[in-house]
């Protein structure tokens, strides 16, 4: 009998694997590689990330004596604690209200001296957290809501909790588009999972994708042909954009080997072989563009690519550097630094053999050019679209569904137009998701007072044979 | 094939339109439908009369013209080099059925969800080939082909749905596309039973689209794995505060979203300068591009042809539903170290 196949998701980190740490609840977020060297600075404590080995997603950590220690849920901060007094508490609240509580520093009657103390003392955070509450002479006067509140500020301050997050297409796109949007040309979740269906990503694919954002797109792909197909993807000039972010994925190696990276200018000569010679007419340049806005801004991330470039290439897999956060107080999502690989879902150390970005063998090659790619997914948001998507297209299969991001609707309506004229393709649509989020709780419901107002724009399409059809 | 189940399957092998297969027959982007092909087959739109004979051994994305009146080939009367769509040379392309095509012709037995929706909870699910989602109720399927999709070639859909007429159609229609090995559909009602027994702890997703869903939560809290998903779909904000109340004690995570599309139109042409000596109006643009005044000067159509004009559209879906996405909270056991 076959063993059983692995789970399609793995839920507890281990050694070696890229995790996710969300610090009190979204205050901060931050990839880590699970190695033994791996630590975390949270407030002024360094803590090993050994404790996360072995543990489940999900799972919370507090930071006690020693480091991180594995804490229950239900001390989890309250934000999900729904007023347990139920009628009573609302029955009081509404007597109550801020007319008389004043903002002047007086209402503590703890010191910091005193809070000192007590650590020194051995006090856990949530024994500071009461002391705060019973020395708080204006606590009383609160509704049960600023109640709640006020807790919750202090834990985080006082008692800081760490879960444990797995990487996964949603919360990597979610945390760049937090922490460094701009790396990611703003692509927010939702237009990414636009892009993924519109694009008919599924299992046998053989997508062709001109990633600039990273890698989140090559990363996402390949997560969704889960091991099938192939993603290929293809750059301007002879150097391909990074696509490190894929490291965040935990892809297996099985995933791994089916990412593969080309130069446009051979796909193109590869079609034109034998007809007329095809125009490249954006991709000329020798070197790789690098979309202006991306650089200004990570010029750090670009140095840190180029240095973990060179270390990948001499395969060193016992590097203990693993440590993926700079410790930049305004860009905790710094993922380059670590030049250890691995790929391997069975905790294996040692670093993938089939390493992404790889070229493609001769016999793919010559298949695509036969039959073409099934879809395409571009996100060049720095570039003009128009002139490499006339390259592109042609080397869809007909009927192939393709989408086109771009942080500005200029290029994209060109694009659009463009196309329409030249009747390459039908089923046009230029869409931008609109997503917003509410908090819903008991009385308290509203949409969230902070809106993200814009997630990109989006063209998408399907190619069509442009040619008359024979009856015969 | 909808969904390739195996590499031969792949969307790009060499497949020609043959007999038995679905084809999207698409007229115009607000028009499109399911069609099994059939010898002897006929299809009959404003475009004209197609003959399914005229469709079988070419590639899909093909053109395929009308045949016009009195037989023929189709081609009768000069000119249709790029399909002018001139009255009698209709044509059609023909495309391959995608899930989000499916969406777009599948026949609405009830409201359904559309691709907006649908690409955030397949995202949102974090669902990948080889993953178990269970789903309730399966309405007319266009979500359950997604997340068909989304788990292919070795995951499993469980969709669920208490109405039997509706179920058998879901069924008929995931058979017809080639998806019965993806998607298993039986009659239940969730709400009232929960979830069967054999699901327990064993599926990576839940999807829910119940008038009182709240009902069904503590039966989902079973059937997940931990730190699974749980997607709660409902049209009303009433819906989704019971929903989550119910939820706070198994899940955490807890977040509500709206997603909308707002789509652009595009215009090829300038506007009027400053100079202008006519009234202003808000008219179609083009006619007027080559206008001069009376005194003979441009009107300051000076610009290139590259002169794009774009705009939301006036018509956007206000809304379909609040999207209410939880994680099984990890089990108080596995903290304890």
């Amino acid at each position: 009998m076959d063993p059983p196949p692995p789970p399609a998701i793995p839920r507890e980190a281990w050694e070696g694997c890229s995790v996710l740490l969300d610090i009190n609840d979204g205050d901060r977020l931050a990839f880590f590689r699970l190695t033994p060297a791996a630590t975390v600075k949270i407030g002024n404590k360094t803590c090993s990330l050994q404790p996360l080995a072995g543990r489940p997603f999900g799972s919370l950590f507090s930071v006690g004596a020693d480091g991180l220690v594995p804490c229950a849920a239900a001390d989890a901060p309250s934000r999900d604690d729904s007023m347990q007094d139920g009628a009573d508490g609302q029955a009081q609240d509404e007597t109550r209200d801020n007319r008389s509580l004043v903002d002047n520093n007086t209402a503590q009657n703890l010191s910091s001296d005193d809070i000192e103390a007590m650590k020194r003392d051995g006090a856990t955070g949530d024994e500071i957290v009461e002391a705060l509450i019973a020395n708080s002479s204006t606590f009383g006067k609160k509704t049960v809501f600023s109640q709640e509140k006020y807790k919750l500020k202090k834990q985080k301050k006082y008692a800081p909790k760490v879960l444990l997050r797995r990487p996964s297409t949603r919360s990597i796109c979610e945390t760049y588009f937090k922490k460094s949007p701009a790396r990611i040309g703003f692509m927010r979740v939702d237009t990414l999972s636009l892009l993924l269906s519109m694009a008919n990503i599924g299992p046998y694919s053989d997508v062709l994708v001109v990633d600039m954002v990273g890698g989140l797109i090559v990363g996402a792909v390949a997560e969704r042909l889960g091991g099938t197909g192939y993603v290929c993807s293809t750059y301007l000039g002879t150097v391909p954009s990074s696509i490190d972010i894929i490291r965040m994925y935990n892809l297996s190696s099985d995933m791994v080997s089916r990412i593969v990276q080309v130069p446009l200018s051979e796909l193109c000569s590869m079609q034109s072989s034998g007809n007329t010679p095809l125009v490249l007419n954006g991709s000329t340049e020798g070197e790789v563009v690098e979309p202006v806005v991306v650089q200004d801004e990570d010029a750090q991330a670009s140095l840190a690519q180029a240095v973990d470039t060179a270390d990948e290439k001499a395969q060193l897999s016992t590097e203990q550097t693993t440590e993926m956060e700079v410790s930049k107080p305004s860009l905790d999502v710094q993922d380059e630094n670590s030049s250890f690989e691995c790929k391997g879902g069975d905790g294996d150390s040692i670093a993938s053999k089939s390493k992404p970005g790889k070229a493609p063998s001769p016999e793919k090659m010559k298949y695509w050019n036969e039959h073409g790619f099934s879809s395409l997914i571009v996100a060049a948001p720095g570039h003009e679209v128009e002139s490499f998507v006339a390259d592109l297209l042609p080397l869809l299969s007909y009927s192939a569904p393709f989408a086109i991001y771009h942080q500005y609707l200029e290029p994209l309506a060109k694009c659009m137009h463009t196309l329409q004229v030249s009747k390459r393709a039908i089923g046009l649509q230029l869409s931008e998701p609109w997503l917003r989020e509410y908090q819903v709780l008991p009385s308290r419901t509203h949409p969230h007072m902070q809106m993200n107002a814009f997630g990109g724009y989006i063209l998408s399409g399907i190619r069509i044979q442009s040619e008359q059809v024979s009856h015969q | 094939m909808m969904v390739p189940l195996a590499p031969a399957d792949k969307p790009t092998s060499p497949r020609r339109i043959a007999e038995g297969d679905t084809v999207v027959v698409y007229e115009r982007h607000d028009a499109m439908r399911a069609v099994a092909v059939r010898a002897g087959g006929v299809l009959q739109n404003r475009f004209g009369v197609f003959r399914h004979d005229d469709w079988i051994g070419l590639p899909f994305g093909s053109k395929v013209f009308s045949t016009a009146g009195g037989g023929g080939a189709g081609r009768g009367g000069g000119g249709k080099g790029g399909g002018s769509g001139k009255a009698g040379g209709g044509f059609v392309h023909l495309l391959v059925p995608t899930p989000e095509l499916w969406t777009l012709v599948l026949s609405h037995r009830t409201q359904i969800l559309y691709i907006a929706d649908i690409s955030l909870v397949v995202a949102y699910l974090e669902l990948v080939p080889g993953c178990v989602v269970l789903e309730s109720g399966t309405g007319s399927g266009s979500l359950t082909t997604s997340l068909a999709r989304a788990v292919a070639p070795h995951g499993r859909v469980h969709t669920f749905d208490f109405h039997e007429q509706r179920a058998a159609s879901a069924r008929e229609d995931f058979e017809r596309n080639g998806l019965s090995n993806l998607i298993t559909v039986n009659v239940r009602d969730i709400q009232g039973e929960g979830f069967p027994e054999e699901h327990r702890a064993a599926s990576d997703a839940v999807f829910l689209d119940l008038p009182q869903p709240w009902l069904a939560i503590p039966s989902v809290s079973l059937m997940l794995k931990q730190d699974g998903v749980l997607c709660s779909f409902s049209p009303c904000i009433e819906q989704v505060q019971r929903a989550c109340e119910a939820m706070r004690s198994c899940f955490t995570d807890i977040r509500t979203f709206e997603i909308l599309l707002r789509t652009y139109e595009i215009r090829d042409g300038a506007l009027k300068s400053g100079t202008a000596d006519e009234e202003a109006t808000v008219g179609p643009l083009p006619q007027k591009r080559r206008k001069f005044t009376a005194s003979g000067e441009k009107m300051g159509y000076a610009q290139s042809n590259s002169s794009i004009l774009v705009r939301p559209c006036s018509t956007a879906k206000g809304h379909t539903g609040y999207l209410t996405f939880a994680r099984l909270r990890v089990s108080d056991s596995q903290t304890e170290s």
